[in-house]
């Protein structure tokens, strides 16, 4: 067991470190073409409307496995031509954006059109409104969604050892087949994704409490 | 250049698979509003045991990796003896993950039933059980309607997780397609458009059966 551990420790380590990586640039840029998205279409032309909807309705309507296959290996025939933890991370991206920006939509909907207005009255530029008024407003009720789908992006990272992104899962399964060792590789595996996807929901909770901590403290 | 004869030559093929994607979500569904509907009972138990248990459920399922519980299910069964085909634990392990989502869901919609209604059953004589399964289970179904039909289109994606066990449904058929067809993209493309068929019908069904369940 030492021995194992010994000779695929490195190497699980390097995984870990993949996984961190993936699951943190993917949530990031996610979350920035979400935004990105969510703002055209409600500051855009109107006609945005309709190609940002069929985009939403593709990422969510079908598997984040066949999308990394398009992707990796579909990609070269079009010359998008990507090393697997690149494109890993990319289709992260194009994955979490859609669920992102829906969920910016309804937080940004659930602003109280009166505040909006009373900025716009005393002169707010539209990228102070959406800086200043909307996003720490919208903050407030999109949090818990938005700490939600980054959980489930930490669990959707295992996905990307299918195209060969050596990842944790990646080097676990490499390790199980070198040792046909099976049982316990995947269980501590388990309990790894276990503490990793508690810890998180920790943080999100410590993280809501930040941004609604006015509302709690003037009663 | 994008060739749509590739996707027509192979398309049959392909959608013939699909009966295996459908096969496993709509088990799946099954195994875990089932399973669900037992957890949130426990969940809401008055035994602080039960409601543990409940809680360590719903905390792991949801928590671990789908791909590591097929995985986990697929190499663990034999271990302990118990040797069923890949299709049978890819179903269960699908419905046990289900189950956890579910029970969740089925918990918020429970607690949107007024008390008044489970007290008036119970004070007319009704068995706990009765309450539980003619009072309470219907209008939770229907309350948590949009929910559990999110989870179901849900389910048809994870479904493409089971390749790693062998199971060809659609996604594994569209590997081995793209591989001895050399045209990935629109091999993977058919495949993800059947899914968001799939998906569409799925999500127009559970928006006529809201408007007419009345329970």
């Amino acid at each position: 067991m030492m021995e194992t551990l010994h000779r695929y420790g490195p190497d699980l380590l390097t995984g870990f470190g993949l996984t961190l990586l993936s699951w943190a640039l993917g949530t990031l840029l996610g979350l920035v073409l979400g935004f990105v998205i969510e703002i055209a279409r409600r500051f855009g032309h109107n006609l945005l409307g309709y190609p940002i909807r069929a985009y939403v309705e593709f990422i969510r309507g079908t598997p984040f496995l066949v999308q990394l296959f398009v992707l990796y290996y579909g990609g070269p025939l079009i010359g998008l031509r990507l090393d697997a933890l690149p494109a890993g991370i990319l289709g992260l991206t194009i994955y979490g954006s859609a669920y992102f920006t829906e969920i910016l939509r309804a937080g940004f909907d659930a602003v109280p059109l009166g505040q909006i207005e009373a900025a716009r009255a005393i002169g707010f530029r539209n990228t102070t409104i959406v800086s200043r008024i909307m996003v720490p407003v919208m903050m407030v009720s999109a949090l818990p969604s938005l700490v939600n789908f980054a959980i489930i992006l930490t669990k959707e990272t295992v996905i990307l050892s299918m195209i060969t992104v050596p990842e944790i899962m990646f080097q676990t399964q490499t390790m199980m087949s070198e040792t046909f060792a099976f049982v316990t590789p995947i269980l501590i595996l388990a309990l790894f994704f276990w503490g990793f996807v508690e810890t998180i929901s920790r943080f999100g909770r410590r993280l809501e409490r930040r941004f609604t901590h006015y509302l709690l403290d003037r009663s | 250049m994008f060739s749509f004869q590739t996707i027509l030559d192979n398309f049959p093929v392909l959608l013939s698979s699909a009966r295996y994607t459908l096969l496993i979500s709509v088990l799946g569904c099954f195994e875990g509003l089932v399973l669900g509907a037992v957890i949130c009972a426990g969940a809401l138990s008055s035994k602080l045991w039960l409601r543990r248990i409940a809680a360590l459920y719903v905390s792991f399922f949801r928590g671990v990796p789908l791909l590591i519980q097929l995985l986990a299910a697929y190499y663990l069964l034999p271990v302990i003896g118990i040797n069923v085909p890949a299709l049978v634990a890819a179903v269960l392990t699908v419905g046990l993950c289900a189950a956890a989502y579910l029970s969740e869901v089925l918990r918020g919609s429970l607690n949107a039933i007024p008390k008044g209604q489970a007290e008036a059953a119970a004070a007319i004589g009704m068995a706990p059980r009765d309450v539980w399964v003619r009072i309470l289970l219907p209008q939770a179904l229907k309350i948590g309607l949009p929910a559990i039909v999110n989870e179901l289109i849900l389910l048809v994606k994870a479904s493409s997780l089971v390749t790693v066990v062998g199971i060809v449904e659609i996604t594994r058929m569209s590997q081995s397609i793209a591989a001895a067809t050399y045209r990935p993209l629109e091999i993977y493309l058919a495949a993800a458009f059947i899914y968001l068929a799939i998906n569409l019908v799925i999500a127009q069904a559970g928006r006529v059966l809201e408007r007419r369940l009345t329970v």
